[in-house]
């Protein structure tokens, strides 16, 4: 299941022969930082980290440690001050915002530790929802998001409306519409934060289980067993990686 | 995109049906008022317009207040328009007054009596039902005979074909040799309460001398120029002595004046088009009303769905995106308040056009300008919202607890 036979993706992909040279992401010396009042806050003081194609990472760090501002730049959802961050080769510091979504669009799957779902539409719709933006035809939509969901174990449920399902069934739902659009990277934040440890560990198994299938995933979290899960962890402290761990 | 934005539009707007009605209820009033109103002004005028053509717009009417040397004669006048035929019809003086006519012990108190030539029945456009009008030889002989209404008709006898019964006028005795078509009511009143006599006799029974009143017909609309300036040539022959040449070196004449129908139908033309377009305006204001219904709500949508924003916006919506999705919710708002407005008033019309018995119609350049406008408000109370929700950045968004 990887992105490589997807022509949209191919301008940030690096060529198939020289896949072993490049990572997937590539942080040098990522700094973020806030202005609170008079105050400046350096909420990332020089990440430096990458991760492979293929790899099933979590980045790991208390509340404050930086970890949503990291992930939030990963995810391309915001830019960084300095430093330079490679994704499939390419610097996106100077992409523009236009860019930008369509990199989070392609390449990208969001898992969100409130679902994030849209309230007002069906399961099926949700997943549908990355394949719009991505102008694909109505059948090819409907096809890639049914696959989405049958992975997941939904099937029997499209036509529910997020507030219809329990909750480890809406992350499904969230795991399938981040897989529909078959990115390069499955970017999960906190994924099992509103998760009873039960649920919490069938959303993990199946991120495992797309890990298994090839998929990269990067998993932000505070709880150390559940970065257990992961193959490599990143410790995250006070905008500083503290150190990584394979596990 | 364009067709996926719009079902979304239609999924929004079903999702807050009350909501939506009421935002929609603005421009749906706005658009009710400006067609009703508009389509009443254009009722109105054409039907003045159509009851002022009916009196002929190629009609002049001459009025003669100058009682001294005034030669004129029927026969003088028939000669006139003999002579200058080319652009002249018909002349026929007239005399006229209101006059309580009895048949048996029935009385009719609204009767207008008309006495005139042959020539009046073209000049008035006016046509007979029963029996025949005027004729030359009833003026020669002051016969005793009249044509009338409808309405006389109907009050004294109760029925139409009433041919040679008994009228009596001011004690004399007429026999019916005519009754007119119905002409039904105008804005000039009803023309149905004729009583049409010779000239000849009715100059004696109302002890009128001389012509005071009379019509003249040109032959065409376009030649009613010729024929009031051809009129008024001779008319300052007749009444030369009160000719003054004024400074300017305009012939004017005090003893009579010749009034243009054609004038008349300019005048009122302006005068309800000015009237149209002030209405339109006014009517015009409660659609911006609606409009800026429609921005409150669509920014009140965008604060309430910022959430909804930021997630699109992570999954790969990019800012093109977010704001054509929330223009076309406001121009579907707004579109389809206009559709259900211009449906309403075409109901509304109809019933107006029963109860008001006058008749309207909703024209198609107003139901197009309907539909446009209200798609020209969607776009332009829509753009400042869809703007503020494409703006929104998608970490913003997604923090936002609404």
């Amino acid at each position: 299941m990887k992105a490589t036979s997807r022509g949209t993706a191919s301008s940030v992909r690096p060529p198939e022969d020289s896949k072993e040279g490049i990572h997937m992401i590539d942080m040098k010396e990522i700094v973020k930082k806030y202005q609170m009042g008079s105050q400046t806050v350096y909420a990332l003081n020089g990440v430096t980290m990458k991760i492979s194609d293929g790899e099933f990472v979590a980045v790991v760090g208390p509340s404050g440690s930086g970890k949503s501002t990291l992930m939030n730049i990963i995810g391309c959802l915001d830019v960084a001050d300095s430093g330079q961050y490679e994704l499939n080769g390419k610097p996106i510091a100077k992409y523009s915002e236009r860019q930008l979504a369509r990199i989070r669009n392609e390449n990208i799957g969001f898992i969100f530790q409130g679902f994030n779902l849209l309230p007002n539409i069906n399961a099926l719709e949700n997943v549908e929802l990355p394949l719009i933006y991505q102008n694909l035809n109505h059948s090819r939509r409907k096809k890639q998001a049914l696959d989405a969901l049958e992975r997941v174990g939904l099937s029997d449920r499209i036509r529910h409306r997020p507030g219809e399902l329990s909750g480890g069934q809406q992350q499904r739902v969230a795991v399938a519409r981040a897989i529909a659009g078959k990115p390069s990277m499955i970017l999960a934040d906190e994924p099992t934060g509103n998760l009873d440890t039960k649920t919490g560990k069938e959303i993990i198994g199946l991120l495992r289980e797309l890990h298994n299938q090839g998929n990269t995933i990067v998993l932000i979290t505070h709880d150390s067993t559940i970065a257990a899960q992961a193959q490599r962890c990143v410790y995250i402290e006070d905008g500083y990686v503290k150190g990584g761990v394979r596990t | 995109m364009i067709i996926q934005s719009l079902r979304m539009a239609f999924k929004s707007i079903l999702a807050n049906k009350m909501r939506s009605l009421l935002t929609m209820l603005g421009v749906i009033i706005g658009i009710i008022a400006v067609t009703v109103l508009i389509s009443i002004a254009q009722g109105t005028t054409s039907s003045v317009t159509s009851s002022i053509e009916s009196l002929g717009t190629n009609l002049l009417t001459v009025n003669i207040r100058s009682f001294r040397n005034n030669s004129l004669t029927v026969n003088g006048l028939i000669e006139f328009a003999e002579k200058e035929s080319e652009s002249i019809g018909n002349v026929a003086p007239i005399v006229s007054q209101s006059v309580t006519s009895k048949a048996g012990d029935i009385t009719y108190s609204e009767g207008t009596l008309e006495a005139t030539v042959p020539g009046y029945e073209k000049i008035r456009n006016l046509s007979v039902e029963y029996g025949r009008f005027l004729t030359q030889p009833d003026l020669d002989n002051r016969s005793y005979v009249a044509v009338v209404g409808t309405d006389v008709a109907d009050e004294l006898f109760g029925t139409r074909n009433i041919l040679g019964e008994k009228i009596r006028i001011n004690g004399y005795e007429f026999s019916v040799v005519g009754v007119l078509a119905e002409k039904g009511t105008t804005v000039s009143g009803s023309s149905d309460n004729r009583i049409i006599i010779p000239f000849t006799l009715g100059q004696r029974l109302l002890f009128s001398t001389g012509i005071r009143t009379f019509y003249v017909s040109a032959n065409s609309p376009d030649v009613v120029t010729t024929a009031q300036s051809v009129l008024e040539e001779y008319l300052n022959g007749i009444f030369s002595t009160s000719t003054e040449v004024s400074t300017s070196g305009e012939i004017s004449n005090s003893a009579y004046t010749v009034f243009n129908q054609s004038d008349m139908l300019t005048t009122i033309t302006d005068t309800t088009n000015t009237l149209t377009l002030m209405l339109g305006g006014i009517a015009g204001i409660s659609l911006l009303v609606g409009g800026i219904g429609i921005m409150n709500i669509m920014l009140v949508s965008v604060s309430e769905r910022t959430r909804e924003i930021g997630i699109r916006k992570a999954i790969g919506a990019a800012r093109g995106a977010i704001l054509i999705q929330f223009l076309i919710e406001a121009i579907v708002v707004s579109g389809l308040g206009g559709i259900i407005g211009l449906l309403l008033s075409m109901g509304l019309i109809v019933i107006l056009t029963q109860a008001l018995s006058i008749s309207l119609a909703l024209s198609p350049a107003v139901a197009e300008f309907a539909i446009g406008f209200s798609l020209l408000i969607g776009i332009v109370f829509g753009m400042y919202p869809a703007n503020k929700a494409s703006k929104l950045t998608p970490i913003d968004a997604l923090r936002y607890e609404g």
